[in-house]
Parts: structure tokens; sequence; C-alpha cells
């Protein structure tokens, strides 16, 4: 059927574009499959919704100070008509919008939607996952509990080390040398105000973006799934109805969690009583782990700088072919990510063990500078693994450069998967590793 | 008519009245990157340190820790709403100690049985003088300045200072 003809048959159409019209009038069948994109997306939408309408609720009971935070929050929870269960929806909608925008980015990523005329959404959509991570770090201070006092704390001495404008851009977020009334008060503005209207506003323009690039990547056709031409069929109710059902699914689950576990409330903070162990909050306990085998100047500076570096890159660098639109682009693609993948799951726990129990090079080259000896070797030597692994897959499976910087990266996003596994659940007391069940 | 420039009127009607126009762009560009500048400042100074303003509200500041006789040589004794230690050496000079581990933060708790300060947080240790004795930590934990008035030891709790490690010069002695 002809475009045209759809849209004079679609009786909704002035639906559509009246109340809908941030939306598509058609969009390509194939496209709808829900494993193409597993509405990752649409879900981060609906727990942004859901965390501006909890918390929009908990602006009105929070008090902003040392001396109030706390005993605010324990106000809210017992004293308040499903104080607990807001609290809950959002300490659970943070965490998960958190997972699910990284996966969002993996998916897009992986299905190689981020090349042209997608490129410019891959930046604004690294800016949004930043948005995202300044947003859950400023929110989790505002407990107040010794959980968050001392994450915040340790994220805030790692902000210390970057070589310049560190300290003073640590001074600046605290508001003066430690945490303290300033703080709070910074992290809340931001928490409440600054952060979501950025947000709102990178998000239109990502969605924008979306409808100009003509909506998801649409998956090529090969041998295996080879089918006539790209069949449009109309967004009401064909995405319409796939996107309420995977929204309305996503708010039961975030509830039924919420009601069977509550928003985790700690002893209140106390500046003068460290915990053991204190952690960072979980989507930057694998930068703590890397501060465990590196030099703060690498751990917190070079190696970060690098990998966003390399992620913006990604989108601009000229690539042997188009393609895009299926996961893992090819069956080759796929088979060289199991490697990538596999090898990470190996390599990084032999690391981190030979790190904590071998002597390495911190022992043989112990009278050099510790920035050499645990900063300079040690990233040289993952440096040039890293590039040897480049070569030796690309070699090794004839592969196009699409195919092995994805591999590439599905080796880092595993790697670093793997060290913030071990940091949240692997690291005792001390920072010793222990094994999960004996703390 | 103006032709200062001592053109012919025709020419100079033209290129005069293009120089006024480059003229006042400029001056809106000036003004405007002014304007971006003030307001950068103004936001600079309320999103800078509010320390000093704190610090006069909470009374922090000059601290007086008490007269010199009350330090034992050799003894530790923690100011919690000073955030310090003051450590009377052997040889009865004073410092003063931050309690913030150097490696990230977290608050030292002196062990007087081992005569360490350790961290709870990632195992390193310090010395009575603050110096390192066990990494992560690599520099000494820092110092606020100590006075000693008409036999009374005081603390100023305004400035740290960061140190690599222990110098003698640090110790105040009475």
């Amino acid at each position: 059927m002809a475009i045209a003809d759809m849209q004079e048959n679609n009786k909704w159409g002035f639906v559509n574009s009246l109340i809908l019209h941030t939306r598509p009038v058609l969009v390509p069948a194939k496209a709808l499959r829900f494993t193409h994109t597993f509405g990752l997306g649409g879900m981060s939408l609906v727990l942004f919704l859901m965390l501006i309408s909890t918390g929009l609720l908990m602006i009105f009971v929070y008090e902003p100070s040392p001396e109030r935070a706390y005993e605010s929050i324990l106000f809210m929870q017992q004293e308040m008509l499903f104080g607990r269960l807001i609290r809950g929806v959002h300490y659970w909608s943070a965490n998960l919008l958190i997972a699910v925008a990284v996966l969002h980015m993996l998916r897009v990523f992986l299905t190689g939607a981020f090349h042209a005329p997608r490129r410019a959404n891959w930046i604004i959509g690294l800016g949004l996952l930043f948005l995202i991570m300044v947003s859950g770090f400023t929110g989790y201070l505002l407990a107040w509990d010794q959980i968050s006092y001392w994450a915040i704390t340790i994220c805030t001495e790692m902000l210390g080390y970057m070589p310049g404008i560190g300290q003073t851009l640590q001074r600046v977020i605290l508001g003066g040398a430690e945490i303290g009334p300033a703080t709070v008060i910074n992290f809340y503005a931001l928490h409440t105000i600054v952060v979501p209207l950025l947000l709102v506003a990178l998000m239109t323009w990502h969605f924008w973006r979306v409808r100009l690039a003509g909506g998801v990547v649409v998956p090529r056709d090969t041998e295996e799934n080879a089918q006539a031409g790209t069949d449009y069929v109309p967004y009401i109710p064909n995405l319409l109805l796939r996107e309420i059902a995977v929204g309305l699914m996503l708010i039961a689950f975030v509830l039924v969690i919420a009601i069977f576990f509550e928003a985790p409330l700690g002893e209140p903070a106390n500046p003068g009583l460290s915990p053991n162990p204190a952690k960072a909050p979980w989507y930057f306990v694998g930068l703590q782990e890397l501060l465990l085998h590196f030099h703060p100047l690498f751990a917190v500076f070079i190696i970060p700088l690098v990998v966003v570096i390399a992620v913006v890159r990604v989108a601009y660098l000229r690539y042997d072919a188009d393609l895009s639109g299926n996961w893992f682009l090819t069956p080759k693609g796929r088979r060289m990510a199991a490697v990538a993948a596999t090898t990470a799951l190996l390599l990084t726990p032999l690391w981190i063990l030979l790190d904590e129990y071998a002597v390495g090079p911190v022992g043989w080259f112990s009278s050099t500078a510790p920035v050499i000896s645990n900063g300079l070797l040690p990233c040289t030597a993952l440096a040039v693994g890293v590039v040897a692994f480049y070569m030796l897959i690309r070699k090794q499976f004839n592969a196009s450069k699409n195919e092995t910087v994805q591999a590439l990266f599905v080796l880092l996003v595993v790697g670093f998967t793997v060290l913030t596994v071990t940091g949240v659940w692997f690291r005792g007391a001390g920072m010793a590793l222990v094994w999960p069940w004996q703390t | 008519m103006v032709s200062w420039c001592g053109y012919g009127i025709g020419v100079a009607m033209a290129d005069i009245d293009k120089r006024r126009r480059s003229f006042m762009s400029r001056i809106a560009a000036l003004l405007g990157g002014l304007a971006i500048f003030e307001a950068g400042w103004i936001s600079a100074t309320f999103l800078g340190p509010r320390r000093s303003r704190v610090s006069l509200e909470e009374g922090l500041g000059f601290q007086v820790a008490g007269p010199v006789e009350r330090f034992e040589p050799g003894s530790v004794t923690a100011f919690r709403d000073g955030h310090f230690y003051l450590v009377r050496l052997d040889d009865g000079g004073f410092l003063a100690l931050h309690r913030k581990c150097t490696h990230l933060g977290c608050t030292v708790p002196w062990i007087a049985d081992e005569q360490r300060f350790t961290c709870p947080c990632h195992a390193s240790a310090f010395d009575i003088r603050g110096d390192v004795l066990s990494a992560p930590a690599a520099r000494a934990l820092e110092l606020f300045a100590v006075r000693i008035d008409n036999g009374i030891v005081k603390v100023d709790t305004n400035k740290l200072l960061r140190r690599a490690s222990f110098e003698s010069h640090q110790v105040t002695r009475v």
C-alpha cells in the first residue's frame, strides 16, 4: 500500500497530528519487533517521568540542610501518607534509569545506529547519560545517611586528583573544603532544578533528532531475513500500543519493587566516623576499582579522558561499509563480540587478582616514582594489550573496521562491568577482596 | 558636513557611514562581552566556595585548644568540632593534623595501641606526625597552623596546609 493511501485511510490521523505530533504517522514494520530495540529509550522516558512526579512531591517535604535533611526524610517516611512508597519509587526509578540508559546506549552502539544521520544524536545521548549520572550523584547525597555522605566524600575526593583544575572543581562543587551546608544546597539546586531542566532540553533535542533520522535504525535485509522492501504501518495502533504496554509494565514493575524493597536509609551521616568499607555509588564503583590498581592521575583522569574521547570519536571514524541495522552488525560481528566478551571476562579478573596478590610492576620498579611504576607502566601495558587485541582479532576474522571497532567496544564495556561487579560485591573491609557472602 | 578625514564629500559620506556602523557594532560586541563577563563573574561568586560565610556562622576560625600543660608530650587529642587532632610530639612541639585521609577523604581514627592513624576505607596508615606509613595515601595528613599565645594553644582552622611529608619547621614549639 502506498504511503499516501495509508495516511488517507488512517482515521486516527487527526488525533495523531494533534496530540501525538511528536510521533511519526507511519513506522517501518520491521522496526516494531521488541527485540530490535527492547524499548529502552522509551523506558528511559517513562522512568524520567516517574522521577519527576515523585520528585515534585518530595521537594515539598525535604529540607536541604545537614541538620534537617535526614529528619525530614524520616518524617516523610513515617508520618506522610505513602511517603515510603513515593521515596521508594524515586529511588528505584533513579537506579533503573542509569541501568536502562546505559543499556540503551549499548543497544544503539551494537545495532550500529550511531552513524550519520544519527551521529549528532549519539553525542547528545552521551550528554544525556552524563546528566543522568550527575542527577543520580547529586541525589545520592541528599538522603544524608552514612552511606550517602561517605560515597560523596570519596567521589569528590577523586575529582581532586585531576591535574590543575581538580582541587578548584572539588571546592566549587562542595562549596568549601568539606561536605557541609553549602554542599547540600549545591546538590539540592543541581538535583531539583539545573539538571532536570538541562535534561528536558537535551531530551527534546534527542527525540527531535530521532524523528529527523526517520525513526530508529531499520533492520537491514540479509540472506536470513530476506523480505521485499520496507513495509510501513500506521503508528496508531501498531507502535502506540506497544509503547503503552512497555510503559505500563515498567510502571507496574517499579511499583512492585518499591513496595517489597524500600529505599535504604541507614544511620544519619556522621562526619567523624567513616564506615568500613566506604564505597562510591554503584555506577562509580568501577572508577573506584580502577583507583585501587592505577595511580590516581591515570585512574580518575587519563583513562576516563581517553575513554570519553574514544566514545565520541567512534561516531566520526571512517568505516568500511554501512553495516548498521542488525544486532552485532553481522554474524561474524556477533562471533567477534563473543570472543571479545570472553577475553574481557577472563583477563579482567586475572588482572585484578595479579595486582592484589602478585608483586607486579610496583614491586619490580619500587625505586621509581609511583606515577610511573603504578601509572605509566601498567597503563602502557594495558594500551599495548588493547591495540594487540584489535589487530589480532581483525586479522583472525578477516573483519571489517566496523566489526573490529565493535569488538573493541565490547571488550572495554565487559571489562568495566567486571570492575564494577568486583567493586560492588567482591570488596569488603579495607577494600580487600572477599566473597560476596562473607561481607 | 563632517569631513575630518579630508576626503571628497561623496566618497567620505559612504566611508564614514561604514565606519560608524562598524564602530557601533564593535561597541555593541564590547558591551555584550562585558555583560557576559559580569554574568559569569556573578555566577562564579555565587557558586564559589562559601567557606568564609560558613565559618563565620559556626564560629569556626581560630579555635582555642587549651593551656599548653594540658597536653602531655607524646599525646594525641581529638577536637571533633575543629576536625583536627592536636598532637604534642615527644619533644614538646605541637602539630594540628586534619583528620581527613589524603587518599579519598575518609576520617582517620587514632589507634593509640599501635601509635598510628589508620584509615578504615583503604587501610592507609599515618604516624603521629602525620607521615605516611602505608599506601595508598601518598601525602602526609594536612595541617592547620598552631599558635601559642601566653601559654594557650590556638589552632587556625581557616586554612589547610598541604604537604608531602613531615618537616621539622611545621612544628610549633613553646
